[in-house]
């Protein structure tokens, strides 16, 4: 979203007081702004619970299909109180060029009535917060079938708070050094994508791969959740994208029809790659497609008109399958549901040709501030995604290895043979 | 007395089923199995990892019977189970010692 100047209520007040013809609309509660952002933070919690969770669980084997539900619902509630206490202080308590501070520890000084914009500062407080959920939850993705539950837990507390809040600072807070180079992520390409991307492709490396693989078959039990999962995760986005503008306003109208687009195109594109290179479409297929599309478009959802849409979308949906079909088994690592592969690439994918499509003459809104030109915007872009990718992997691999030293990150042989519902969990996710 | 069991595909469980009626065995039983012997098994295909899965889905059946119902039996499982094509499966003969019906507590042919 864009960088707010928050003007607290009483500097606008004197400021009222000195100048009474000055309108302040932005410091105003506008009900319309409140009721969809409301509405977009509820989308977004859902795109985790159950969107996200579904679209994993389906993709795993049986034996752990509740090991993967019980993790997206337990980073819920974890990153939910996180959040609150400090994660929200360090991304947007304050100025400052790489993170916010502690002022709003606590969430001291949110009150009832404060404002954030047009909007009440709870709301956006929690709209934020569903992104800090959704975006560790991303990353197992890449662990999945075989990570330590305990460890998890610990390994998503402090990435929250050392990762994740000062990134976001980074790109949206006041004062975060990348909104001050001009950089444009309307809703987290950056922030979450490559962040959760990147930080997964570290853990698929530190963790290991799953026994067995590749040779063993590891197939999804259950497509038809994966399917349904990805479709909450298309209609939640709406609540990332088009309320990443925290008003119900021109803009988000325009978040939300290139979102649909983009989404549109990078599905067909998938479809149509794997019909090319495999000679039949799949569900999968399509279903990763659209997961792509929403990627790429969310940090160009404010900033690219809908032609440019098109293009972003068939540029994920092309990159990202030959990113999770091809590249994986180049490289060999066991990125088990592809967080790397779709949200790292789509994301990287996603940020660039934001740069590229905000132009004005491609359709798109215009360049970030201080910026002139499709070369420049894409450096910043670049910019923006390589700080993060490196942050990110250096912060990620340093929590694990340390974490791996005091209480190991895998399970046991035995345990991850019997399957981690029942290991880890004691229970069965089917009694057929 | 004969334990008959059959291996095969799916599909023509209904009729196998309705060919054993009609020359007068009411009694089966069925469990969903999986196997090969030279039929070849597919390829599935999930985000670029090939599963090659050599199992097929295939139904058993299994009919206790009396020595002299055998024939009858075998060509009926047959002609109703063919396809002609590789996977119709294969039916197993062996002796049945003993046979008790577990509500009266008859034995023997009477309880087939």
């Amino acid at each position: 979203m864009k960088t707010i100047k928050r003007v607290g209520a009483a500097i606008a007040a004197s400021a009222m007081a000195v100048l009474p013809s000055v309108a302040l609309a932005e410091d105003k509660l506008s009900a319309g702004d409140t009721a969809w952002m409301l509405a977009a933070t509820v989308l977004v919690l859902f795109m985790t619970i159950p969107g996200l969770s579904l679209f994993y669980a389906g993709m795993v084997r049986a034996k752990n299909g509740l090991s993967v539900m019980m993790q997206c619902f337990a980073i819920t509630a974890l990153m939910t109180i996180l959040w609150a206490i400090a994660g929200y202080s360090i991304a947007f308590g304050g100025p400052g060029e790489y993170w916010g501070g502690l002022s709003k520890l606590f969430l001291a000084g949110v009150t009832v009535d404060s404002l954030s914009g047009t909007i009440p500062e709870t709301v956006f407080m929690v709209f934020q917060m569903t992104f800090a959920i959704i975006t560790p939850a991303l990353i197992v993705g890449a662990f999945a079938e075989r990570m330590k539950f305990s460890a998890m837990l610990v390994f998503m507390a402090i990435w929250l708070l050392v990762v994740y809040a000062p990134i976001a600072h980074w790109v949206w807070g006041d004062g975060g050094w990348l909104g001050g180079k001009g950089i444009l992520d309307f809703a987290g390409g950056t922030v979450v994508h490559i962040n959760a991307g990147v930080a997964g492709l570290i853990a698929a490396l530190v963790i290991g791969r799953r026994k067995g693989y590749p040779g063993t078959a590891m197939m999804p039990h259950n497509l038809m959740f994966t399917v349904v999962g990805a479709g909450m995760l298309w209609v939640g986005w709406f609540g990332f994208n088009a309320g990443s503008e925290l008003a119900a306003d021109g803009v988000a109208g325009m978040a939300m029809a290139v979102t649909q687009i983009a989404t549109a195109a990078a599905a067909l594109t998938w479809m149509f790659a794997e019909w090319i290179a495999h000679g039949k479409p799949s569900v999968l297929g399509i279903a990763s497609g659209a997961v792509a599309g929403l990627v790429a478009i969310t940090p160009a959802s404010g900033a690219v008109g809908p032609m440019g849409a098109i293009a972003v979308g068939a540029a994920s949906g092309l990159g990202c399958f030959i990113a999770a079909v091809k590249l994986k088994k180049v490289f060999g690592y066991d990125d088990s549901l592809d967080a790397f592969g779709v949200h790292g690439v789509g994301g990287i994918i996603g940020a660039l040709l934001t740069g590229v499509f905000c132009a004005p003459s491609l359709g798109g809104a215009g360049f970030g501030d201080g910026i002139s030109s499709i070369g420049g915007q894409v450096a910043v872009q670049a910019l923006g995604a390589g700080a993060t990718l490196v942050y990110t992997a250096v912060m990620t691999f340093i929590i694990l290895k340390v974490l791996d030293l005091i209480m190991g990150l895998r399970v046991t042989d035995e345990q991850e043979t019997e399957g981690l519902d029942l290991a880890l969990h004691d229970e069965r996710a089917y009694n057929l | 007395m004969k334990l008959v069991s059959a291996i095969i595909k799916p599909f023509k469980l209904d009729d196998v089923r309705q060919a054993l009626s009609d020359i007068g065995v009411s009694g089966i039983t069925v469990s969903e199995v999986k196997g090969f012997g030279r039929q070849k098994g597919h390829t599935e295909l999930y985000r670029g990892a090939e599963y090659v899965v050599d199992f097929l889905p295939k139904m058993k059946l299994e009919v206790a019977i009396a020595a002299d119902k055998l024939d009858g039996v075998i060509d009926a499982i047959t002609e109703s189970a063919r396809t002609g094509k590789i996977g119709d499966g294969k039916i197993f003969v062996s002796d049945l010692e003993q046979v008790i019906r577990i509500r009266t507590g008859e034995s023997g042919p009477e309880a087939l």
